[in-house]
């Protein structure tokens, strides 16, 4: 390894040693505010960092990661996205009777995890990266444990993940295994060169082991039917770290299974594509009509997550059968305005909420609209935009599925899709209506305090970027066409 | 620029009336009526344009999203024109109607009022077909949140219902759209979801169908046709009077204007093939709502079926696809804009002074409210299509047009109008002659028209017989343009009909 292999790997290098300077800080003195900074820094370098270099990088850093513009264009995502949710972490960690501090030291390593993700292009490396991130996920989401108002949801949700997750990481692990015994490889592009109209025994280990991957990967992704966990770990979750789970957790998986699927070429197996199309067709209905029936905004948001996926994995279908490079576009804006929407809508819930009560009751926004106008008109927006309404960035992104499914002809997945978004506007604009309607006597969370500033400063720039997405996002569509080639 | 400014004032309004009601919460309506009066007075300005080529008066090209060939493209015609001065008088008259109306939050109010209408204003004049689909959908949200927030007993259903139908419709149409421009690029081998580039696409004739279809379905929602109908008599009877206005005088025209745009003169053939079914559907509508709203007790929800049946006609003359029966139609929407607005506002300025609209509780008003009734007989005649009124030309020109192409179902039609003659009688009967009783509601804010009232019901009469009495001003305006959209298909009809 020489310093021109250093250099790609910046924002990764500068993630971790903001790791560890927060470790230390924390073994010097206590600092909630000390701490949350640091780690805030950090990430505004690394984001800086993987946005300067991402127009002259491509590169690959030793067999295990891919330093290229698509991968410095999600470093940039993630680190921008763990940075929001730093600052919104901060007011809702403010008042738990614990020590605050090693909840950002995981929320960087976790950070770690995911840069790892999205650069890499081996079985190794994704597998590394990936036991980073959940590793730090399990203690987040478990992290108000000790506190005095002691839930034991935080533990059941962790321990929930923590079992399904490990399950799920050794069907990928056994599916890597069975791979590398046909192909004797680990990168993904091994798959390439192998017959997909296997007859013999020894010949079909590659396409079990490709399916168990999936299953695996699909757990991760919260995608039906192995979407169960994610309902009730949401719910039991701190609001920070269900929208780390929710937006990072699930973009860095993502880009895992975009390049794998897309170097591997899985798609040339018949049986891949039923899988996938099942898989999309089933979250997609699944979600929306388990959302109808929620109550609580994080279960909503939960089945939404569920069905937000099912459309991505239609535009990963797409991309095998497409002539252009659309779908694999599709898959990266949309990846971008989920990431927008989402952390907004978790946004809005966290600011309002704290470790000690969150408001998460669809009835306890009733006439919000009246009370906060700001938020209400933020949190409107962000949910107009997962429904996929105009003048919103989830319309630009729905836009990019319906014409990757189109220019594949999946119609049957189109057809699931309208139904999907659909049933979907239903329990959006559900949440919107409570907003508008008179403000009730029931005791209500409290308005904006000075400490929240930071968060309203987040929430308004996640807005702006929705809107501006959502007229005008001509220079962010020819930015993703051009990172989007390098896969 | 015009074009832009156009919507844009609206736009900006909308967020100034918002914001201004933290001064004076009298200001928002002051806003949205400076803002509406500015646009027609824009609109004026149009009047007299060249219309030279192809008969677009002017227009806007721009790239947007370049990497799928989408242009912010916006161009006015004469047919555009039309729509675009209904849209301003019926948004000013909205704005009237609304004036003392809504008390509670007229900062959003006004917001979502100009919006919408924005949003409207978009969808007359854009020529990207991305670009329309984008204001299609712009119209929804503030409409949603007319009813959702200041409608009636059963909003929140009535506004869902609303909003779910046209979104759903709106998606298949989306898929439509894509199809079509998808097989631009298959042919042409660049993106563009240009009106014009689309145009020329060739596909085969059963693709062409199912494309059509998805836009048949999103348009025949929007106007509304039976089956798709159901929507509307609830979304009606549900929003505040202003609301109704917008909904009747100008959201259903949308419907019809992207029919006559975009979804014949793009598929000529499937249409032509599918006309019979088409008109066979406008017929069906034509009666089955006459029927319909012979049956109802509540005031909004009949005046919403007769909407409905009176939009039968427009369907008839888009599908008879000849001169005179597109005049008919256009002139149907205009004088159906003003007619059905006057006669919501009528039932909500009684809503609003004895608080029911069923009309059991109601007789004998004549005697009480003189001026009203003789404005509500006045806009009964004109819906029940009384010569020397616009109604009457506009039905009846359709009517002649369709004659020439579909014989059985323009002669079913034809009923429609004794139909509407019968609904619009036994209303007056039952509501303003009779034995006058208050047993059943509280009559103490039961006053005549104020001047305001007049002011708009009067102008609202005025371009009614002004459209009865010189037709010929409007279907001069609109002609270039529809002979323009004739043009384009008469090539292919004529070798269809000879074969």
């Amino acid at each position: 390894m020489t310093l021109a292999d250093l250099l790609p790997l910046m924002p990764l290098l500068i993630v971790s040693a903001t790791a560890v300077l927060v470790m230390l800080q924390i073994g010097v003195r206590r600092s909630h505010t000390v701490t949350a900074t640091i780690a805030v820094t950090g990430l505004l370098l690394a984001t800086l960092a993987a946005a300067l270099m991402m127009s002259a990088t491509n590169q690959q850093v030793t067999p295990l990661l891919i330093i290229d513009q698509y991968s410095l264009f999600f470093t940039v995502v993630c680190c921008a996205a763990a940075m929001f949710i730093v600052i919104l972490s901060y007011p809702y960690l403010a008042r738990l009777d614990d020590d605050k501090d090693e909840y950002y030291l995981l929320l960087v390593i976790a950070t770690v995890g995911a840069i790892v993700m999205v650069s890499s292009n081996h079985f190794v490396s994704t597998i590394l990266g990936l036991e980073t991130l959940s590793m730090s996920l399990y203690g987040m989401l478990a992290y108000p444990l000790h506190s005095k108002e002691s839930a034991q949801h935080p533990l059941e949700a962790a321990v929930k993940y923590l079992v399904l997750s490990a399950v799920s990481s050794s069907f990928m692990l056994f599916g890597m295994a069975l791979i590398y015994a046909q192909t004797g490889t680990l990168a993904f592009s091994s798959l390439i060169d192998l017959n997909s109209n296997a007859v013999s025994l020894s010949d079909s280990y590659a396409i079990v082991g490709l399916l168990l991957l999936i299953s695996g990967m699909a757990f991760k992704l919260s995608l039906a039917p192995f979407h169960m966990w994610t309902p009730d770990v949401y719910e039991g979750a701190p609001l920070p770290a269900t929208a780390y789970l929710a937006t990072i957790g699930k973009t860095a998986m993502f880009v895992v299974l975009l390049r794998f699927v897309v170097m591997s070429e899985a798609l040339r197996y018949d049986a891949v594509v039923i899988v996938f199309s099942l898989i999309a067709a089933l979250s997609i209905l699944a979600g929306n009509v388990l959302a109808l029936l929620q109550n609580k905004l994080k279960r909503i948001l939960a089945y939404s997550s569920i069905a937000h996926m099912g459309y991505l994995i239609i535009a990963v279908i797409a991309s095998y059968f497409a002539a252009s490079t659309i779908s694999i576009e599709a898959v990266t804006f949309y990846l971008l305005a989920y990431m927008i929407m989402s952390l907004g809508a978790f946004g809005v819930v966290s600011v309002v909420s704290s470790s000690e009560k969150e408001f998460d009751l669809v009835s306890d926004y009733q006439g919000l609209f009246w009370r906060d106008p700001w938020l209400a008109l933020i949190f409107t927006g962000m949910l107009l935009s997962l429904a996929g309404i105009p003048l919103t960035v989830g319309f630009i992104g729905k836009f990019y599925l319906f014409f990757a499914g189109v220019e594949s002809a999946l119609w049957p997945l189109l057809l699931v899709l309208v139904v999907g978004s659909g049933i979907g506007l239903f329990y959006y604009v559900r949440i919107v209506y409570h907003m508008l309607l008179p403000v009730p006597t029931s005791p209500q969370f409290p308005s904006a305090t000075g400490e929240r500033l930071g968060s309203y400063g987040v929430l308004t720039i996640l807005f702006l970027l929705l809107l501006l997405l959502g007229v005008y996002p001509a220079p962010v569509m020819a930015l993703i066409e051009t990172v989007s080639a390098f896969i | 620029m015009i074009l832009v400014a156009l919507i844009g004032i609206l736009f900006l309004g909308g967020v100034l009336a918002w914001l201004s009601e933290r001064l004076d919460s009298k200001l928002p309506r002051v806003i949205a009526l400076a803002a509406l009066l500015l646009d027609l007075v824009l609109m004026l300005t149009l009047l007299g344009g060249d219309s030279a080529d192809g008969g677009w008066i002017v227009a806007l090209n721009v790239q947007w999203l370049p990497r799928f060939g989408i242009s912010f493209h916006l161009a006015v015609d004469g047919l555009s024109l039309l729509l675009l001065l209904l849209t301003a008088f019926l948004g000013i008259i909205a704005v009237g109607s609304a004036w003392s109306e809504i008390t509670e939050r007229s900062g959003f109010f006004y917001f979502n009022l100009l919006w919408t209408l924005a949003g409207v204003l978009g969808v007359f004049t854009a020529l990207d077909l991305f670009l329309f689909f984008f204001f299609w959908e712009v119209m929804l949200i503030p409409m949603y949140f007319i009813i959702a927030i200041w409608g009636y007993e059963n909003k929140n259903y009535a506004a869902m219902k609303f909003f779910l139908f046209t979104q759903v419709t709106g998606m298949l149409m989306l898929v439509s759209i894509l199809t079509l421009a998808y097989f631009h690029y298959v042919q042409f081998g660049f993106f563009s979801f240009d009106y014009f580039d689309l145009l020329k696409v060739n596909t085969s004739s059963t693709i062409e169908m199912w494309i059509m279809l998805g836009f048949f379905v999103a348009f025949t929602t929007k106007l509304p046709i039976v089956p798709f109908h159901s929507w509307l008599p609830d979304a009606h009877s549900q929003a505040p009077t202003a609301g109704s206005v917008i909904l009747a005088g100008v959201l259903l025209k949308t419907g019809a204007y992207g029919l006559i745009r975009f979804a014949v003169p793009l598929f000529p053939e499937a249409s032509l093939n599918f006309a019979p079914i088409a008109m066979a559907l406008a017929a069906l509508s034509i009666l089955y709502c006459a029927k319909m709203a012979f049956a109802q007790t509540d005031l909004k929800r009949l005046i919403a079926y007769t909407s409905v049946s009176h939009m039968g006609f427009v369907l008839l003359g888009i599908y008879a696809w000849n001169e005179i029966a597109l005049q008919g139609a256009v002139m149907t929407m205009l004088a159906h804009g003003l007619s059905a607005a006057a006669l919501f506002m009528l039932a909500g300025s009684l809503q609003h002074r004895i608080h029911s609209r069923d009309m059991r509780d109601m007789g004998g008003f004549w005697a009480k409210v003189p001026r009203m009734s003789a404005v509500a007989l006045f806009f009964s005649i004109a819906a029940l299509g009384m010569p020397g009124l616009g109604n009457f030309i506009g039905e009846f020109l359709a009517l002649l047009g369709a004659f020439r192409s579909n014989l059985p179902m323009t002669v079913i039609a034809t009923f429609g109008l004794i139909f509407a003659s019968v609904y619009s009688l036994w209303v007056i009967q039952k509501i303003f002659h009779g034995e006058y009783s208050n047993s059943k509601f509280d009559d103490s804010d039961l006053t005549d028209l104020n001047r305001r009232e007049l002011a708009y019901f009067g102008a609202m009469i005025l371009g009614l017989v002004w459209m009865g009495m010189y037709p010929q001003s409007f279907l001069d305006l609109s002609a270039a343009a529809l002979q323009e959209l004739l043009a384009g298909t008469q090539e292919l009809v004529s070798t269809v009909v000879q074969n």
